[in-house]
């Protein structure tokens, strides 16, 4: 990694050069919310100007660019009884300007997912290749809680990476295409002051969290609160619209499809980004639901998270955007549940032994 | 009583792992990396019962028939163009390497389009996928298996594999239960199995008809008529969920060891290769670790039966 300082102008100079080049994706105000908060999302860019540069955070995840609600996995066209196959792994390069530490984490998350095992995704492969990612620091909204995942700094995935240090964006340039770009603009090497303000913007940045959740152990709590009552009363509040997975920056779980074309010569394999809180996502052919219950599925989405699957090195792999609090419809949070599930087991150990009293 | 003493057989000691080993004997094929399907000719339909037939496919390209190989217990994705793809156990022989045999029941939309399907259509198949059942492990023991309704369609390929190496395996007996005597699957072999391959037979049925002249009853009344040596015993169990519970449980009180008791799981796989986390099972996917899991790892994972 190659540390640089530039200036706020060039940088933006440099934003606007290489957004107006190549396909471009980066935060965008395209609303604003019902107390008049604006609503940010990782729209088309064709020039700095249209970038949010000091956007708080956007609604949905930057996942859908490298991992899109749609995506067709084979064609297959039939002709004379007959039929063949086509698989494309083609993407377009892009690039994504402006993702949060934690997005960049979640992109992690999902190369581990997506890349690593037995099977790894050329379609996902394709895509990540093709995606030059410029990331952002940020202050912390009031409910991010990426700290306590430790996913509020990141040190890979990304090609270059920008803190603000006030005047000038301390830049940390982690390929050579970027360091190659970077040559046109003009740059210095950091200063003792810069390195200074770069570690003060940081411990700014890790004093402003204000929501914490105690992650500590939770996969064993999670084991033991399988039965627990606590997924019943969220699940009574959930609506299965699984608007949570759609923001979330690390849901994977998809569907395949096949749709045929209306002039009936060819149809598609589609694979479309589905939610485990929809009500029939384990259900088999026959009609039985392995999850039938709100709470089954709500369980299943916290195991999933917080848990983590064997295939990822039972990783947790939330972290901690708090973007499916934010759009529940039914006010359910991560840090609500979660706080929730340790309070019950700690009322229930001072239940059953004289441990201390509290106040 | 039960014996406490902890000791392991030599020939477990020198067994690999169970999950994630060798699927097409430890050969990584092609079609892992790729989402292409091998092109298979529909060669043979053979009527099972109302809802159940057997399909048997011929890989069209010589090159891909003779890469396809499977293990026991494996399932691939059944393409059907235009329609979609839908998880089927291998019910043939591993030894059958010109074609593959899909028992196959009449219930969504891609086995509705299936079975409108006449001789001589073209589908695809992807895989094979998942784990399979120790078959090498079990050797020089007895091997149990039982089998609830459409449960035989994964345990066909064990039996096939006990035929092609009979003499390597002591008592072999086969506990098969169906709701009706109509849905009894594969009668037509039971004789072959009995007579050829030494395989001690039992059916029930729970509904009997008035031609039926067999035991009557839940398939683990059939544990009456059968000695079992539990300490050289391998279990194969599949049926419907339900059946697990009983019939596991029942195993475990005679004091078969829970890593030698095998179950297949069911669910809805979507890619089969551990991504669309569809078929999830505990903290694991049943494409990946599955869908052969043994009893112990079973009962460790949430929601499996």
């Amino acid at each position: 990694m190659i540390y640089k300082v530039i200036s706020k102008p060039e940088f933006r100079a440099f934003v606007d050069a290489l957004v107006r080049a190549n396909t471009s994706y980066g935060p965008r105000q395209v609303d604003t919310g019902r107390n008049g908060e604006p609503i940010y999302q990782f729209m088309p860019v064709s020039s700095a100007d249209e970038i949010a540069f000091d956007y708080t955070v956007t609604a949905s995840s930057a996942k859908h660019l490298l991992m899109p609600f749609r995506e067709e996995l084979s064609k297959f066209s039939f002709r004379d009884g007959n039929w063949s196959q086509e698989v494309s792994y083609d993407a377009p390069p892009i690039v994504l300007f402006g993702l949060r530490p934690c997005d960049i984490n979640a992109i992690n998350l999902l190369d581990e997912v997506m890349l690593k095992g037995p099977y790894p995704s050329p379609y996902y492969l394709a895509r990540r290749k093709n995606t030059f990612i410029i990331g952002m620091d940020h202050l912390p909204l009031p409910d991010c809680f990426c700290k306590s995942m430790n996913r509020h700094t990141t040190d890979h995935g990304f090609n270059l990476f920008a803190s603000d240090i006030g005047e000038k964006y301390f830049l940390s340039i982690n390929s050579s295409k970027a360091f190659n770009f970077l040559k046109e603009f003009e740059t210095a090497d950091p200063t003792y002051e810069d390195d200074c303000l770069l570690i003060e913007r940081r411990k700014t940045i890790k004093q402003s969290f204000q929501t914490n959740v105690e992650v500590t152990g939770l996969p064993m709590f999670l084991d033991l609160e399988f039965d627990s009552p606590i997924w019943e009363k969220w699940g009574d509040k959930c609506l299965n619209c699984g608007t949570c997975a759609m923001v979330c920056p690390t849901c994977y779980c998809y569907n395949v499809e096949e749709h045929v074309e209306t002039g009936l010569g060819s149809s598609s394999r589609e694979k479309r980004l589905y939610s485990c809180n929809l009500v029939d996502f384990a259900e088999v052919t026959g009609g039985h639901n392995f999850r039938p219950k709100n709470g089954d599925r709500l369980k299943y989405r916290y195991y999933h998270h917080y848990r983590g699957f064997a295939v990822n090195d039972n990783q947790q792999i939330c972290v901690g955007c708090n973007r499916c609090g934010r759009a529940c419809l039914a006010g359910i949070n991560p840090k609500d549940v979660i706080n929730d599930l340790r309070l019950e087991k700690e009322s229930c150990m001072t239940c059953v032994s004289p441990s201390p009293q509290k106040s | 009583m039960h014996d406490l003493r902890f000791t392991i057989p030599a020939e477990e000691l020198n067994r690999e792992p169970f999950a994630r080993t060798s699927p097409d004997f430890g050969k990584k094929s092609e079609l892992m990396v790729t989402d292409h399907g091998y092109k298979c000719r529909i060669t043979n339909i053979v009527p099972l019962s109302e809802q159940e037939r057997l399909f048997q496919l011929r890989i069209v390209d010589p090159r891909e028939r003779a890469m396809f190989t499977f293990r026991p217990g494996q399932f691939l994705m059944l393409e059907v163009p235009g329609y979609g793809e839908a998880p089927i156990s291998i019910s043939s022989a591993t030894s059958n390497r010109e074609f593959i045999e899909l028992c196959i029941r009449k219930a969504g939309h891609v086995t509705s389009a299936l079975f409108e399907a006449r001789q001589g259509a073209l589908v695809a198949v992807r895989g094979p996928f998942g784990t399979s059942f120790p078959m090498e492990s079990m050797q020089e023991h007895d091997v149990l298996l039982i089998a609830g309704g459409l449960g035989i369609a994964p345990l066909r390929a064990p039996l096939f594999w006990i035929n092609d190496h009979r003499d390597h395996y002591r008592n072999v007996s086969f506990l098969y239960g169906a709701k009706e005597p109509s849905q009894m699957l594969f009668t037509y072999q039971f004789e072959e199995w009995k007579t050829v391959s030494h395989i001690d037979l039992h059916t029930i049925v729970e509904k009997p008809d008035d031609q039926w002249t067999g035991r009557t009853g839940m398939i683990t009344s059939l544990f009456d008529d059968i000695t079992i040596d539990p300490k050289n015993t391998w279990a194969i169990v599949c049926g419907p969920p339900v059946m697990f519970k009983f019939v596991c449980t029942h195993l475990d009180k005679l004091g078969i060891p829970m890593n030698r008791m095998f179950v297949s799981l069911e669910r809805r796989m979507h890619c089969g290769m551990g991504k669309c986390c569809r078929c999830m099972v505990g903290s694991t996917f049943t494409c990946l670790d599955g869908p052969v899991f043994d009893y112990w790892s079973v009962i460790n994972l949430k929601e499996a039966i």
